[in-house]
């Protein structure tokens, strides 16, 4: 992905480079306390315009955990996830909602973070690959995963994976049938499906116990 | 990454009006199709309008008179899991749960999915084609194996991308519109531009006008609706080809119908030459052979699409036939 030119005029900044880079360190701050930039109601005033090449303020709930962040506009959620905030479990694929390596839980559905912005994920729980684990523990979809063989190069697992963790969440035992729609908008070039079928089946069975 | 844009996220309908009224703005419901078109540089965007927040408009609701309305937000995926749209407009269920991916699903709305933009290559490539102002269609003699047999008007060859549009032009779907002179509906069936009368417009909404809801009449026991959508994968694609079709029947004799292609035109395409074919008529092999030719009649493919003509035949034969054998064990 190409990086935000950081020669570029500032002077429209309500907030300058420098200021955002000694503010947030490498990107981030987690803190308890969350703010919401677009808190509902409060009477006649219209919503502030975010310019265009200027960082707002942004809060994520992402895995149990507040992030605090500037962003731009354009900024996508998966470009905040990986490059702001470290969360590479989630892979950049195709950038365009055609591969699912990217595929997120927003409010425990699965969604590609390719195509939502940062700024529309707000207020929103978010759930990573990195929000399976248990304490040091793998989850129960990345356990079955594991242990039936469900990938060749793995690029893909994250996003099967999280669309899996999707299924279970509203469906806790659903039938292979539902399984397959349920993965079929995350590509696997090496053809591990009938694996990512099993595992999912025996997640489903995991979970329940 | 995307080129800048600024964000705003009204806190109303009128609000959000104001904003899409000035050049440059586009509306932002799900997201999927604009971020698509803004990375592939479809069109340039100054300020991005974001209604996702504006929850009036999401959900689904019955009206006085039996109908339903849908809001323009509500998901393609909330649309193909309600049990009223699945009991009374099977078409609409149907069309929503083959749009795209589970993930596009949940995240697409019925607005943005009546508004999409098309898929065709050189539209979303690097071409400055006749839809984006130039003086080409590219696909007229090119890689024109996913493009329209029918209305093309000579112009652009594109197909209308949405499995949902289709099923409520059958299903005689109003659609409501907000814009700065307030409300207006228009039938789904006429929302779509043709070439030949606009080549660089899809809709017939103007400047800082948005779908707000979608309006279906009340439900029918007598109709019969499906949709049904053929492509190369079973996930994901396009249709190559397909049909929506809501049909009026007294045993297995159509009383009445109205068939809607798509994969077919630049429009969601009604088929009045089956719809007069099989009006009146008992769905026996006869009727729905001559249904066949119909679907067909006028087509005008391009060199790589033909296989697009057995293909339409086929598919409607086989949605005759399964009606007429519901119908059968329904009598």
């Amino acid at each position: 992905m190409e990086k935000p030119n950081p020669k570029r005029s500032l002077s429209n900044h309500r907030i300058s480079r420098r200021s955002f880079m000694a503010g947030v360190g490498a990107g981030t701050v987690c803190v308890a306390a969350s703010s919401r930039l677009f808190a509902s109601g409060g009477g006649e005033k219209e919503e502030e315009v975010i310019n265009a090449d200027s960082l707002s303020k942004l809060s994520l709930h992402i895995n149990a955990r507040d992030h605090h962040l500037l962003v731009e506009p354009r900024w996508s959620l998966l470009y905040v996830l990986r490059e702001k905030l470290g969360l590479t479990g989630t892979k950049e694929g195709c950038s365009r909602g055609e591969c699912g390596a990217c595929t997120v839980l927003i409010g425990h559905v699965p969604r590609y973070a390719c195509l939502t912005l940062a700024l529309e994920a707000e207020g929103a729980e978010i759930t990573t690959v990195e929000g399976l684990l248990n304490g040091e523990e793998l989850g129960a979809v990345q356990t079955a995963f594991a242990e039936e063989d469900a990938f060749q190069c793995g690029y893909c697992t994250p996003g099967q994976i999280m669309s899996v963790e999707g299924l279970l969440r509203k469906n806790p035992s659903p039938t292979t049938e539902e399984i397959r729609i349920a993965v079929s908008g995350n590509l696997c070039r090496c053809g591990a499906y009938s694996h990512i079928f099993k595992a999912a089946e025996k997640a489903a069975k995991a979970r329940s116990k | 990454m995307m080129a800048h844009f600024s964000y705003v996220r009204p806190r109303s309908l009128k609000e959000a009006i104001g904003h899409l009224a000035e050049n440059g703005a586009r509306v932002h419901a799900g997201g999927t199709d604009l971020l698509g078109c803004l990375r592939d540089q479809v069109f340039d965007v100054r300020k991005v309008v974001s209604i996702s927040g504006l929850s009036a408009m999401r959900g689904v609701e019955q009206v006085a008179g039996g109908g339903l309305r849908i809001g323009a937000l509500t998901t393609i995926a909330e649309i193909s899991e309600h049990p009223l749209i699945r009991k009374h407009y099977t078409a609409l269920a149907q069309g929503a749960s083959e749009v795209a991916s589970p993930q596009l699903r949940n995240q697409g709305t019925l607005g943005g999915n009546l508004c999409q933009k098309p898929r065709c290559w050189y539209y979303r490539g690097e071409f400055h084609c006749m839809r984006k102002g130039g003086d080409v269609c590219y696909a007229a003699g090119g890689e024109n194996q996913f493009h329209c047999i029918f209305g093309s008007g000579g112009r652009c060859f594109i197909v209308h991308p949405s499995d949902t549009a289709p099923a409520l032009s059958a299903l005689d779907a109003q659609v409501e519109i907000t814009g700065p002179g307030g409300l207006r509906t228009m039938p789904v069936e006429n929302f779509h531009v043709h070439p030949e009368d606009d080549v660089l417009r899809e809709t017939w909404l103007e400047r800082g006008e948005i779908v707000t809801a979608v309006r279906l009449p009340a439900p029918q026991a007598s109709l019969k609706s499906t949709y049904r959508k053929i492509r190369a994968r079973r996930a994901w694609d396009f249709a190559l080809a397909g049909a929506a079709l809501a049909l009026e029947l007294d045993g297995d004799r159509v009383v009445d119908g109205r068939v809607v292609l798509s994969g077919a035109a630049p429009v969601p395409w009604r088929s009045l030459l089956v719809e007069d074919t099989i009006r009146g008529k008992t769905l026996d092999d006869r009727t729905i052979d001559a249904a066949a030719d119909a679907v067909v009649k006028g087509a005008r493919p391009l060199a790589k699409n033909k296989y697009k003509l057995p293909l339409f035949r086929g598919m409607i034969q086989e949605e005759l036939r399964r009606i007429h054998q519901s119908a059968g064990a329904d009598g």
